[in-house]
């Protein structure tokens, strides 16, 4: 398990980039990551999710973004395109298919470009052979997965079910709650992925229409700021050559030549980089403030989840806090890596642990049941699929029905 | 807390990556002994006195420092050959990182995909990466660790690494330098060097021109 990094009122450690401080083409200057959320004043603006997106990545550094732009899932991908015509890119274009969207940002990583793309659903299922190519590769790429149905019949509407899919690809998977943290982590991001310890490929996830199609006041950075570019001479992998690994093993993979040494260094392979993701934690809890965010956690009725889960589990403990049933939250911003030992500390005083999650499966719930001590603690939901909203009454009426106690609905 | 202690080896059929463990990176001015983060200062003393008492220790000297790509990375290749001289230690490089078919050349090569052929072939009790590239340097110090008693350190130019027994993190010119000062100071000390001698082996394009003798 791992070990509680201490934040010491530290800040990830400050950008040596030569560049830092220089202009670019557009006039935005380099600035350190700390500068430009800890030092510059943010101004609220009132926009969509994916005017979000668009206005990070302006703001983000970014080389190449490949698009396979399925709107009305998110408008993102198209509003880059907008930031490639305005110059802020230096390449964009359309991919043939989401899978091929996904090999095209390898080769534009690999040729040491910071790299962006959008998908959601269906798109990221057919791309997901690369999400584990990328991490095996090292390629700190950045996708944000703006959730929807997975399944047929097909569905615009949120549904996380795809996030459990990530999982355990080796990329690291942060989950926005609203607009304001879709922006923070896109750019937060990008600085975490590159790091050279880490140096992995991130999926920045948010429930896709409630978070990607409505609008909301969103804390901006300055647009005359952007991050230091990507440094390729800071990857734990040698530039691209064909002839060296790790691109060499994709044409004659090692594991071929069957011994026992080809085996482990396979084996060995995959501990990096699951030791990769472990070595986010320190970095990440200091950009994002840890990897949970804790609301009266030390009461005995908690709810633990993520996402717009945690928007409406907000409301509900005020529907609830006024028939006088105290109920405390804990938010997962980070699911990979997985803040165990921060979740087995704030339920340590729970008897109840409330996961609303908006899939069928209970991904989240069997996440946390595996994490803390006594999890029978643990119930799972409640739960909306297919693209159905969760009114913040649900999770009320669950939490009062499972705790025994008498509601409209349940009394019938 | 993790207690997991970084130890020579053999560990184990497959041993964890120490981060999954919960060992965590030095930060700048630290570095770690066996998972411990201690002061950088006390882990270039601990460094030397490994070094002076190992029978073979050996620098694996990785691309990032074998070729001239800047004039910075020259300085260095000098420090570490002064460093070598010191005790003396052996240099075996790790030149790249393909798999070596249909069989390495231990005696003068190490490749971080069957890293330990090389630590069984040439006795190598203390080893210390230089300039490997950070992903090939953890999947060679897991294998050492996993299936040889060889003492491991990084001097990592980057942060470090929690697979090996000990690492230092934004290894420069100067920290190189220092670990050379440090095994000076303790010879000047008293403290023998244990080393069996050696003579390093030289080849060019056509091959040995200096073939290894232990």
């Amino acid at each position: 398990m791992n070990k509680q990094v201490e934040l010491k009122g530290k800040r990830v450690i400050a950008s040596k980039h030569v560049k830092l401080g220089q202009k670019n083409r557009k006039g935005q200057t380099y600035t350190d990551i700390n500068d430009i959320f800890y030092k510059a004043e943010q101004t609220p603006n009132f926009l969509t999710g994916s005017e979000v997106i668009k206005e990070a990545i302006r703001r983000a550094s970014v080389g190449t973004s490949v698009a396979y732009p399925i709107t009305p899932q998110s408008e993102a991908a198209a509003l880059i395109g907008e930031l490639y015509a305005e110059d802020y890119l230096d390449e964009y274009f359309r991919g043939e298919s989401e899978f091929a969207v996904m090999g095209q940002c390898a080769g534009a990583s690999f040729g040491g470009h910071r790299v962006f793309t959008t998908t959601a659903g269906p798109g990221t299922l057919r791309a997901m052979e690369n999400f584990p190519m990328w991490a095996g590769s090292r390629l700190p790429i950045q996708v944000c997965v703006t959730c929807r149905g997975i399944n047929s019949p097909l569905s615009i509407q949120p549904d996380t079910l795809e996030m459990h899919y990530l999982l355990e690809t080796g990329m690291l998977v942060w989950h926005a709650e609203t607009a304001q943290d879709l922006y923070d982590y896109i750019l937060k991001g990008f600085i975490v992925a590159e790091q050279p310890d880490v140096h992995v490929p991130i999926a920045v996830c948010c429930d896709g229409f409630f978070v990607t199609h409505t609008k909301d006041t969103v804390d901006l950075s300055p647009e005359e700021l952007c991050l230091t570019p990507y440094n390729p001479y800071e990857s734990p992998v040698t530039c691209m050559d064909m002839e060296i690994a790790p691109y060499r093993m994709m044409r004659d993979p090692f594991v071929m030549k069957s011994n026992y040494i080809n085996y482990s260094t396979h084996a060995s392979w995959q501990q990096e980089i699951k030791a990769a993701v472990e070595r986010s934690r320190k970095h990440t809890i200091a950009l994002l403030d840890g990897l949970i965010d804790e609301q009266n956690s030390d009461r005995e009725i908690l709810i633990v989840t993520s996402g717009t889960a945690v928007s409406q589990s907000r409301e509900a403990i005020r529907l609830l806090e006024e028939e006088g049933i105290k109920v405390g939250l804990v938010k997962i911003k980070t699911v990979r890596p997985f803040p165990y030992e921060e979740i087995k500390r704030a339920t340590k005083h729970a008897k109840h642990i409330f996961v609303p999650e908006f899939n069928v499966a209970g991904w989240m719930a069997r996440e946390i049941k595996s994490t803390i001590p006594d999890n029978e603690r643990v119930y799972c939901g409640p739960h909306v699929a297919g693209g159905m909203t969760m009114p913040s009454e649900v999770i009320v009426e669950e939490i009062k029905t499972h705790l025994g106690i008498k509601t409209a609905q349940n009394s019938r | 807390m993790s207690h997991y202690e970084v130890k020579a080896g053999p560990e184990a059929f497959l041993p964890p990556a120490a981060a999954t463990m919960g060992n965590v990176l030095p930060d700048p001015g630290e570095a770690h002994i066996g998972g411990k983060i201690v002061p950088e200062e006390e882990a270039y003393e601990h460094a030397a006195r490994k070094i002076l008492g190992a029978k073979v220790p050996t620098i694996f000297p990785g691309p990032l420092v074998l070729w001239k790509w800047n004039d910075h990375v020259a300085a260095k290749a000098t420090a570490i050959r002064e460093l070598a001289n010191e005790v003396p230690m052996r240099l075996i490089p790790m030149a790249d990182y393909r798999p070596k078919y249909p069989k390495i050349d231990a005696a003068v090569e190490i490749n971080p995909n069957h890293p330990n052929l090389t630590i069984w072939h040439n006795k190598i009790d203390v080893c210390i990466f230089i300039g490997v590239h950070c992903h090939q340097a953890n999947l060679a110090l897991k294998m050492i660790r996993a299936s040889t008693s060889c003492y491991t350190m990084a001097m990592c130019a980057m942060a470090g690494h929690e697979d090996a027994c000990l690492s230092f993190r934004d290894a420069d010119l100067e920290k190189i330098q220092r670990l050379t000062a440090a095994i000076k100071k303790l010879k000047a000390e008293g403290v023998e060097v244990q080393a069996n001698s050696f003579t390093q082996f030289q080849m060019d394009r056509s091959g040995f021109v200096v073939e290894p003798v232990n």
